[in-house]
């Protein structure tokens, strides 16, 4: 069905800390290798090996450099993937029924036996985060991993999605965003969490996090005080040995 | 957006064919017998022919007639549903004026309202999308009505009507084409909003996620084809609605008739590539690109 729910019992939903993102693009390839091995059609490339090489990726890593008016450019690394949005415009469009939105935990997911491929979702999605997957004709999007969160084989650390099992740095975080007191909902808070073109009224549910400010480069290190030179003119025996030295010809000044 | 040329077949015969339908369907003296049948196999072939043509664009065409399911929320379903409510309805007046010279003028009423919802459900698939700021805006659909009912009318040789509907439409497409240019800045997305980081100062895009296009790239950014835009808009403009109209308004003779029809089809179908290859999707903001 693609008619929205009103409210959905939970929000599961990613949290991605564009402060900490080192732009490794490992939550890129631990999501094509798991999403490649398991729910639904596998995630096929064109022309791996050969020029314009061209794939189906559920998470992608732009980069993006951001000059502010005065003061050094920042470079901020920028995963984007499926925001699984409260009013997904992609749902609703869907003539087959075949994406539909989940009442239990919000998540959006595509039945891959009904879609047709017309890309009419993909259309509607601001994000990008829908892709008709070239060999198998069928959409493909995030599933945030329902095949692994939910998944009682797995040990307990590996039941969050791929993406945020994987990443180095920590700058993925995977939890229910509908529940205040959720450790994401906290970070959210706490950091000024903020949603993609909010204009667009998709109200996301994954929220992004933003880099700090750069150090400018007139700030006094605290540090600074201890770094002053001991002394400043040389006593004793040091006196001595400038002044001679300072007395044979040739020297600089 | 990628021209895709299904697509635009689709919408330049499947408007044609459906405008014919409904000035058929409403008109109080319908052709019968042998004209009836040449007027109705005309419409139905641009009509089918549009709705045939726009399955290829399909990755799994097999699985069509699930996409008449979710009428509730989606125009491209509510589409589905008309046309084939036109198409049905339409049959049957139109065996019933071709093979027993019988006008039932209630079922071509009704057939007329499928085939004018069937246009404008079209219009509303891409009339819906924010996420294509050109295409957002009620003259979409007053584009594809106009340019469906003007191109009937033609095709029906309804002259009054089509110089009228004509000169319409071509009001319609010049407003189009003027608002559609500012859209996208006028819309208040740039990359700024797309990654929450504009208010720090100048976004730009220094990486793309991958050395080559993907998908996303080459299904919505199409920068070549806004080359020669405004030399394309004039001969749109030119074929859809002034060679048309100069030769309607020259005394009647067939063959100027039929040049006015093709005439009007190359403009539409110049007209409607403009549409897509023109349209900026907000995605392509990601990639630094429009």
């Amino acid at each position: 069905m693609t008619t929205l729910p009103t409210s959905t019992d939970r929000k599961l939903g990613l949290v991605i800390d564009l402060d900490t993102c080192v732009g490794c693009h490992a939550c890129v390839i631990s999501c094509k290798g798991w999403n490649t091995e398991n729910y639904g059609a596998p995630l096929s490339d064109q022309r791996p090996y050969g020029t314009e090489p061209m794939g189906t990726f559920l998470n992608r890593v732009h980069s993006y450099e951001v000059q502010p008016e005065a003061g050094p450019a920042q470079t901020v690394h920028f995963p984007k993937s499926c925001l699984h949005c409260e009013d997904a415009p992609c749902v609703t469009v869907c003539p087959t029924g075949a994406s539909y939105k989940r009442v239990e935990d919000g998540i959006v997911l595509v039945n891959e036996d009904s879609c047709i491929g017309c890309g009419l979702c993909a259309w509607a999605c601001p994000y990008g985060a829908r892709e008709l997957d070239q060999a198998e004709g069928v959409m493909k999007k995030c599933t945030l991993c329902v095949d692994r969160i939910y998944n009682e084989n797995l040990p307990e650390e590996d039941q969050i999605p791929s993406c945020v099992r994987t990443c180095p740095a920590g700058a993925r975080h995977f939890g229910d965003l509908g529940d205040p007191n959720s450790d994401v909902s906290q970070l959210v808070d706490s950091r000024g969490g903020f949603d993609l073109m909010p204009e667009m009224g998709t109200k996301p549910v994954n929220k992004y996090l933003p880099p700090r400010l750069k150090d400018s480069w007139d700030d006094q290190s605290l540090l600074a005080p201890l770094l002053e030179p001991v002394a400043e003119e040389p006593k004793g025996f040091l006196s001595w040995l400038d002044k001679t030295l300072d007395k044979i010809p040739g020297g600089a000044s | 957006m990628h021209p895709a040329p299904s697509v635009i077949i689709f919408t330049t015969l499947s408007g044609l064919g459906f405008g014919l339908l409904f000035w058929l369907g409403i008109d109080p003296t319908p052709p019968t017998g042998f004209t009836g049948f040449i007027f109705f196999a005309i419409a139905y072939a641009l009509a089918v022919g549009g709705l045939l043509s726009s399955t290829f664009h399909l990755g799994h065409p097999e699985r069509a007639w699930r996409a008449f399911s979710q009428w509730r929320t989606s125009w491209l379903s509510r589409e589905g549903v008309c046309a084939v409510a036109a198409l049905c309805i339409l049959g049957v007046y139109a065996a019933a004026l071709i093979f027993l010279g019988q006008n039932i003028a209630i079922l071509g009423w009704i057939g007329a309202a499928f085939a004018v919802g069937t246009v404008f459900t079209t219009s509303m698939i891409y009339g819906q999308l924010a996420t294509v700021p050109r295409w957002k805006t009620p003259l979409t659909p007053a584009l594809y009505l106009t340019f469906s009912l003007a191109g009937g009318a033609l095709l029906s040789g309804r002259t009054f009507t089509a110089i009228v509907l004509l000169l319409f439409a071509a009001a319609v497409q010049l407003a189009w084409w003027q608002r559609g240019d500012k859209a996208l800045s006028e819309s208040g997305t740039d990359l700024g909003t797309a990654t929450g980081l504009g208010e720090r100062g100048t976004v730009r895009s220094m990486a793309h996620p991958h050395s080559s296009p993907n998908y996303l790239m080459k299904e919505f950014v199409y920068v070549v084809g806004r080359k020669h835009a405004l030399k394309l808009r004039v001969i749109a403009f030119c074929l859809t609605f002034v060679l048309p109209l100069i030769l309607l308004l020259v005394p009647f003779n067939h063959v100027f008739a039929a040049l006015a029809v093709l005439s009007h089809i190359a403009g539409v179908a110049c007209s409607r590539w403009l549409f897509f290859a023109e349209a900026e999707h907000v995605v392509g903001l990601y990639y630094g690109m429009r």
